[in-house]
């Protein structure tokens, strides 16, 4: 939800709640303040009836209210002594509405020549449904105006006040920490983004930093193991030319070379691992994916024809996909490598290429693989000797670095597929 | 031919100097940017080995000053880093060729004998071997003026024993120069074996005088008959 639309929830609720309540309040006071005006008129139209009716004795003649606005009846002492003023609301016929109607009435008693008399004074009400309908109606219409206030001024002011925050926000989505570009931060007068500002400035530094350092290292890590490798390497290869050696002095020495070899595939693995991890291939062009599988089966043909191994080559749609070539070409260096190397002797791999897919499958001596253990570093199904344990986690890597959809199934065949989307 | 080497790693000059004075070229040596540039001034170098981590002013910066003064020898860059940035700005300023570390020496020898080809055109574009002649302009094999009948392969195999005659060339070196960096993981090189065999055998078919001998457990030699 956006930050907008947040604090309008928030204020139409607050104002729902608030206006309902101050309704209820003002409703109450109003009829209080009514009642209490129609009381004062009642009582001033009792001393008007008591005094005519000392002027006019026929008025306390007056039993039923017909034409009128009062009653008279008499009384006794002993009724009305405790008996005060009474204000009561009833309902009374009014024949211009055809219909029971709300009157105030005041029951009082008075005592004229040694005689007692009830009197009873009515007066129209204002009536209450028509008052609350009222009401309602213009709480109503300004809550409404309230709102609609509200949402124009939120939309103004988030969008001059919170400028600083939502351009900040904007310049964060968009950047790339190993692309190493300069941040821009808009300048505010409000403390709160000044703040802010400051505090991402400070932070985006240190990853920053922390980003080119562990790059640093890892270049360094790297030069500090390569060169000893190298200089093992070719210093064994300079030893083995001597001609004395013996046949089983050359054995052991090529042994030696080879763990050295294998060693520094491995050290390559991993730096390319951190690499990918690290986000180091930045560059990205349209590569097409038809091209680089085609070059890699055509790479591998030798050494599977040598185990009696068929590649079938199927080509049902072209993929070109924008991303770093080299990473496109250890992906699918890797996925053939890998079903080159765990086929079986004198069967075939597949290679399907189709829309927006790319499906890899071979037989193999071992059965289903642990599909959750598959892409882990250093999973290994069987003790082969050059295998890094490194291939699948890096295709993985890549695959996840460029969202594509790497999965393995069994179907009686080992079957890799990769899907762009 | 004139090699100079600048490495600051003693091991791996010494190294490699050796393995060049064994094809005969005269090598010198340098450690970091001033002794360079001493050595650079007085003599032509057909070919120099930089690497790019140097104590000091780095290996990217005498490529610079070699550009500015004009010199065009033939550079080969020669690095632990393995870095495309570091690869790509050699590559601009001037560098025939990228190596990373770390490599066969086999392979060293096979760049350093292009760039020494790329650089004399107006010689040979071909090299001789007994009565093996090799055209690299239109890649054809001749023994004796009769053409062998290679397949790219075959050809690659041969350039590369050809490049390193009398050395002994290990299995990896060979399977990595040939089908490409990424053929390491292949259980062994057996493979190579077939193709190796059919070499051989159009070799002697031909009468050529020089043979591919299998050095036990570690790769190839490429021998005068």
């Amino acid at each position: 939800m956006k930050l907008l639309n947040y604090t309008t929830a928030y204020f139409s609720a607050i104002l729902l709640f608030a206006l309902t309540l101050f309704t209820v309040i003002f409703y109450f006071q109003m009829l209080d303040e009514i009642y209490d005006s129609l009381d004062d008129g009642l009582e001033n139209q009792k001393i008007l009836v008591i005094n005519k009716a000392k002027k006019d004795p026929t008025a306390l003649l007056k039993k039923e209210f017909e034409d009128g606005y009062y009653t008279i009846h008499p009384t006794t002492f002993s009724e009305i002594e405790h008996a005060k003023d009474s204000y009561r609301d009833t309902l009374m016929y009014m024949l211009n509405e055809k219909d029971f109607e709300p009157v105030r009435l005041l029951e009082t008693a008075f005592e004229q020549d040694g005689n007692y008399y009830k009197l009873k004074v009515i007066t129209s009400m204002v009536e209450e449904d028509d008052l609350i309908e009222d009401l309602l109606y213009s709480i109503l219409w300004l809550y409404l105006g309230l709102i609609f206030v509200i949402l124009l001024l939120n939309n103004w002011i988030l969008k001059r006040l919170w400028k600083p925050f939502y351009s900040l926000l904007a310049n964060l989505k968009t950047f790339r920490i190993e692309e190493e570009q300069a941040f821009h931060f808009e300048k505010t007068k409000v403390e709160e983004f000044q703040l802010l500002n400051t505090q991402v400035e400070k932070l985006l530094q240190k990853s920053t930093e922390s980003f080119r350092s562990q790059k640093q290292f890892i270049e360094n890590a790297s030069h500090e193991l390569q060169t000893p490798l190298a200089i093992s390497i070719n210093q064994l290869e300079l030893f083995l030319e001597k001609e004395e050696l013996s046949e089983e002095n050359l054995e052991k020495l090529a042994s030696v070379l080879e763990n050295l070899e294998r060693m520094t595939r491995l050290n390559q693995a991993l730096l390319l691992l951190s690499k990918i991890d690290n986000k180091q291939f930045v560059e990205e062009e349209s590569v097409s994916i038809n091209t680089i599988i085609e070059q890699i089966a055509l790479d591998f043909s030798d050494y599977a024809e040598h185990r009696n191994i068929k590649i079938e080559l199927t080509s049902k749609a072209s993929i070109a996909i924008a991303m770093n070539k080299d990473l496109a070409v250890i992906l699918f260096t890797n996925l053939i490598k890998n079903a080159v190397v765990h086929a079986k002797e004198n069967s075939t791999i597949n290679i399907f290429i189709e829309y927006q897919k790319v499906t890899i499958t071979n037989e193999a001596k071992h059965k289903q693989l642990d599909k959750n253990k598959l892409f882990k570093r250093f999973y290994k199904v069987n003790t082969h000797k050059n295998s890094t344990g490194l291939g699948l986690p890096i295709t993985k890597a890549i695959a996840d670095k460029y969202d594509f959809e790497l999965n393995y199934t069994y179907l009686s065949k080992h079957i890799f597929s990769l899907k762009f989307n | 031919m004139k090699v100079l080497i600048i490495e600051d790693e003693q091991d791996m000059l010494q190294n490699m100097k050796q393995t060049l004075e064994k094809e005969d070229y005269l090598v010198e040596t340098a450690t970091n940017y001033e002794t360079a540039f001493s050595k650079i001034g007085v003599y032509n170098y057909d070919c120099i080995l930089l690497d790019i981590s140097l104590p000091g002013k780095s290996g990217l910066e005498i490529l610079r000053e070699l550009k500015n003064r004009g010199i065009t020898d033939g550079v080969i860059i020669v690095s632990a880093k393995n870095s495309l940035d570091d690869k790509l700005e050699g590559l601009n300023l001037g560098a025939d060729d990228y190596l990373p570390k770390p490599f066969h020496m086999a392979e060293l020898n096979a760049r350093i004998k292009a760039i020494f080809r790329r650089r004399n055109l107006k010689g040979s574009t071909g090299i001789e071997i007994e009565n093996l002649h090799i055209d690299l302009e239109n890649r054809i094999a001749k023994v004796d003026q009769l053409p062998l009948e290679l397949n790219r392969k075959e050809f690659d195999i041969l350039l590369y024993f050809a490049s390193n005659k009398n050395r002994l060339i290990n299995k990896t070196a060979l399977a990595e120069h040939v089908w490409g960096d990424h053929i390491d993981q292949a259980d062994s090189f057996d493979f190579i074996y077939s193709q190796i065999k059919n070499l051989r055998k159009k070799l002697k078919d031909h009468r050529a005088n020089i043979e591919i001998k299998a050095v036990y457990g570690i790769g190839y030699k490429l021998i005068s008959l």
